[in-house]
This record gives structure tokens, C-alpha cells and sequence, in this order.
């Protein structure tokens, strides 16, 4: 009888448990953005691994630091955000940022993009993008000087040596840079071109952006109005549309960062609207702005907004008479 | 006399006009690029905030007080026009640093708000007394500001380069470094009290 009893427990809800919690959702996202580091790392060489590395390693060391200073628990660190915020920054660099870039960059990130606020699920900024908006402006050489990839796809080795600095797409059409050929679609595909880290393959991003959204971490609805409202403006300005999705950090921002739970808004209207205006802050930037790529800032921007979005987009509450 | 000190006092830390009333930031934020600047700036705001104090305090019998809010400004006014003046003679690199912030004195809310809530309802010495200490408050606190801001943004402290080879953020001297660096320093002195509270 005994064993019977065992079975029977008493407590109140909820009475059914899911593994799904933050640690594994941080742990698909890693996943799914392990085929494009790898990318990055084949294209541009075993250094750009070293600041993959220092980046993950200093961001949740970092993160220790910080939860001591709060008094708070170091098993926090088991939720693999830190990680994931490391990684997402170092794919964001350009591959030969000095080994001291990643560090302070992952400092801000989660000093003050993250813990300051209260830690994971407080932030109101994508710490990643914080730090890189953080480098990009204290470091504005260092952060937009680029190298040619060693490898090459399709048997086209490149002409220039693995350390001149060159262009990215982006660049070279924004400031009408004579002397660079631009790569065609099926390279920006593929993502051997100049650029940052891990933002090249778009093909490799949209690999691992399709297992989030199949193993239903991510809504497909932000990157979805996203990269519709980029391709929709460059048309209706007269650009490439197939090149400006392509070229530059779209799909890295679109499916991994502007997906970010904490700093999107919760209804599915609310993320459509984050979509768009994302996609016209990009644009915006692209087109009349100083910088050649606007992913990063588009999204900073929207995320910003995310506590207005929702506030204004409710959702009815059941049984409500709609006015 | 006893009084004299604690109105000096009660503005340096704990009613700082900056990190605690949280008003006059504009000047704060814009000029605190580096220190020498963030002293020029302190220089003239000391000089406009002791003086309208006390020229607020002498005239506050003979104030009418539906109209005290622009008599305020004469007062504030004409402390501002000289400060402006002497600056543009005696050092035009500050005057063109300091640009604009100095004739905003004019409308700079730590003064109006010292003349309307201190100077007007008390005696002279403690309105020269509350001046005095609003003024150490907002001097300790824009030098504080510009040498984090001098330091991280460019690497340097009163021009001079303190550490080698250290590469500068530039984005402190930037404006999202104003409003980081006066964060850090609000949270230093929430931190700071609530150690000596305890």
C-alpha cells in the first residue's frame, strides 16, 4: 500500500512540468547559432575563434562578477544567457578586433546593458547589442576595418592577402567605393565576403533561425516582417532589394536579436509592429544615415519602444465588448 | 553661526542639487567633457548661485510675490551678464568651450529653485550660507562627472595623459557618457548612504 501512497502527492498548481525552461531555450539558441560561427571561424580564419572564445569567457565571467556584487546566487549563471549574450557579441565583431575588444565589450553588455537593470528578464536593451553599440562608437576604427576571407567557396581563391583590409558589401554601395567588386548573391548567400564574424552566411543563419522557430523558441513573426519591411523599402527606393537582405547583419539581427524574449513585445500584433519598425529603422539608417548598417541600431531602437508597443496593443480580455 | 554650517552642508551631499534633487542637469551633461571645462563651469555657477542668494534674500521684504518669478531673473540676469562677460575677456578658449551654458545660467533650475524655495523665505547669511553649499555640491559633482568622462573618453586628466597606450571610449565624451557616467555617481552616493545609514 505503501507504494501507492507514494504515488499520490499533494501540492497546489501548476501539476505538469515542462522542460522548456530559460536554460533550455538559451541552449537551442546556442545551437542553432553554432553552423555560422563555425562558418565564421572557417572563412575568416582560427584568430576570429579565439575572440568567439575570450568573448563567451569573459561575458560570464562578467556575469559571476556581477551576481557576487548583487549578493546573488552564481547558479544564475546555469541559464546560459551569458553565454549566449558572449556569443552573440563576438558575432558581431569584425574578425581582427584586438583580444581586449571582446572583454570590454561583454563588460558593458552585461554591467550595463544587463545586470543594472536587475539582470536577465529586466534588461529593456539587448545586452549584445548594447556592447556593440558601446564599441562601435568609443572604437570606431578598430570596429569597421575588415579582412577578406581566407577561404573561399566555389574554388575562388582570393586574390588579396588574408590581412589587407577591405570593404564590406554594404560599404562599398553606401559610399560608393571605387576599386571593390561586389560580391554576387550567391556569395552573399553562402557569406564568404567581408564582414563581421558571424553575420555573413545568410544561409547558415537562416538554418539555424528555422530550428528556433521549428522548436518554437522564436515567433516567426518579427523575423518575418523584418526582413519583408527591408526587402519592401529598398524597393520602393530603388535598391537591390535581394542585396540589402542579404548583405550585412539582417538575418543575424533579425532571427537571434531582435527575437529576444525579454526585450520584444508579448503579443503577436506587438511583434509584427516590432518587425516593421525595425525594418524602417535599419532602412532609414542605411539610406540617409552615416553608417553603412543600421540592424543594430533598428533593433536598439525598437527595443526601446517595446514597453510603449505594449501598452498600446492589448489584447481583449475574454468576454470584453469591443468598442 | 551654527546654522551657517549645516545650510553649507546640507547641499554638498545631502541635498545635492544634482544627484539628489536631480535638477540643472542640462549644463551638467553638456559640459562635463573634461575637467577643466567642468571647472570653468563650476566657477560661474558658484559665483551667479551665491550672489543671486543673496541679492534674493536682501530684496525678499520688497518683492511682491505675485511677480517674484521675474524679479528672480533680473537678479540671476544680471549676475549671468557679468559672468558671461568676464569669461568672454579673460579666457575666450573657455568662453567658446562653455558656448551656450553660460547664458543659460539664466534659466538654470538650481538657481531659480534656491531663490524661490530658500532665499525668499530666509535671512541673508543663511540664504549666502545654502548658496555656498549648493554650489560645493554642484562643483564636486560636475568635476566628479568630467574627470570620469575626461578619463574614459579621451584618457587624459586636465590634458595631462595619465596612463600610456590606453586606448580611449570616445563614447564618453560622447552624450550617452554624460548619462552613464551621472548614473554610476547617483549610484556611488545611493550606495555611499545607504552604508553610513546603516
Amino acid at each position: 500500500m505503501k507504494s501507492e501512497m507514494d504515488k499520490l502527492i499533494v501540492s497546489s498548481s501548476p501539476h505538469i512540468f515542462v522542460k522548456e525552461d530559460v536554460s533550455y531555450a538559451m541552449r537551442q539558441v546556442i545551437y542553432a547559432l553554432i553552423p555560422a560561427t563555425l562558418a565564421g571561424v572557417y572563412f575568416f580564419g582560427l584568430y576570429s575563434l579565439w575572440v568567439i572564445l575570450v568573448s563567451i569567457i569573459s561575458a560570464v565571467l562578467w556575469e559571476a562578477f556581477a551576481l557576487f556584487l548583487r549578493k546573488k546566487p552564481l547558479n544564475i549563471l546555469l541559464d546560459f544567457s551569458a553565454v549566449v549574450t558572449g556569443l552573440l557579441l563576438a558575432l558581431t565583431l569584425p574578425p581582427k578586433v584586438p583580444l581586449w575588444i571582446p572583454v570590454i565589450g561583454s563588460g558593458v553588455a552585461i554591467l550595463l546593458g544587463k545586470q543594472v537593470f536587475g539582470g536577465l528578464g529586466d534588461n529593456f536593451l539587448n545586452p549584445a547589442l548594447v556592447g556593440r553599440a558601446f564599441l562601435l562608437s568609443s572604437y570606431p576604427q578598430i570596429m569597421t576595418s575588415w579582412i577578406e576571407p581566407i577561404h573561399k567557396i566555389g574554388g575562388m581563391v582570393s586574390q588579396a592577402s588574408p590581412l589587407t583590409s577591405t570593404a564590406t558589401p554594404l560599404a562599398i554601395v553606401k559610399l560608393k567605393l571605387t576599386g571593390y567588386q561586389l560580391p554576387s548573391y550567391w556569395h552573399l548567400f553562402i557569406g564568404d565576403i567581408p564582414g563581421c564574424i558571424g553575420e555573413t552566411s545568410a544561409l547558415l543563419l537562416l538554418l539555424g533561425g528555422v530550428y528556433l522557430i521549428y522548436k518554437e523558441i522564436v515567433d516567426w513573426r518579427i523575423p518575418l516582417s523584418y526582413i519583408l519591411t527591408v526587402f519592401i523599402i529598398s524597393l520602393l527606393f530603388g535598391k537591390d532589394p535581394i542585396f540589402q537582405i542579404l548583405a550585412g547583419g539582417l538575418f543575424l539581427g533579425a532571427f537571434f536579436m531582435a527575437t529576444d524574449w525579454v526585450t520584444t513585445p508579448l503579443t503577436k500584433k506587438g511583434k509584427v509592429i516590432f518587425g516593421i519598425g525595425a525594418g524602417f529603422f535599419t532602412m532609414v539608417i542605411r539610406l540617409f544615415g552615416i553608417y553603412p548598417e543600421g540592424v543594430s541600431y533598428g533593433i536598439l531602437v525598437m527595443n526601446a519602444l517595446t514597453p510603449l508597443i505594449d501598452r498600446t496593443i492589448k489584447p481583449r480580455k475574454f468576454g470584453e465588448v469591443r468598442k | 553661526m551654527k546654522n551657517f554650517w549645516i545650510y553649507v552642508k546640507n547641499g554638498i551631499f545631502k541635498e545635492n542639487p544634482v544627484l539628489i534633487l536631480m535638477i540643472g542637469l542640462c549644463s551638467v551633461l553638456a559640459v562635463s567633457v573634461n575637467v577643466q571645462n567642468a571647472i570653468g563651469m563650476g566657477l560661474a555657477f558658484t559665483f551667479v548661485m551665491v550672489f543671486s542668494n543673496l541679492f534674493v534674500s536682501l530684496l525678499r521684504k520688497f518683492t511682491p510675490h505675485d511677480i517674484r518669478i521675474p524679479i528672480f531673473i533680473v537678479v540671476i540676469g544680471t549676475f549671468t551678464t557679468i559672468v558671461d562677460l568676464v569669461i568672454s575677456a579673460y579666457s575666450p578658449t573657455l568662453y567658446k568651450a562653455l558656448g551656450i551654458f553660460i547664458p543659460l545660467i539664466v534659466v538654470n533650475c538650481i538657481i531659480i529653485g534656491r531663490a524661490e524655495a530658500f532665499a525668499y523665505k530666509h535671512s541673508v547669511i543663511e540664504s549666502i550660507a545654502d548658496g555656498i553649499g549648493i554650489s560645493i555640491g554642484y562643483v564636486w559633482t560636475i568635476v566628479a562627472l568630467g574627470a570620469i568622462r575626461e578619463f574614459l573618453g579621451s584618457g587624459t586628466l586636465l590634458n595631462v595623459n595619465i596612463i600610456p597606450n590606453f586606448q580611449p571610449m570616445r563614447v564618453f565624451i560622447m552624450p550617452p557618457g554624460a548619462f552613464w557616467g551621472i548614473g554610476l555617481l547617483i549610484a556611488l552616493l545611493k550606495w555611499v548612504d545607504s552604508k553610513i545609514r546603516r
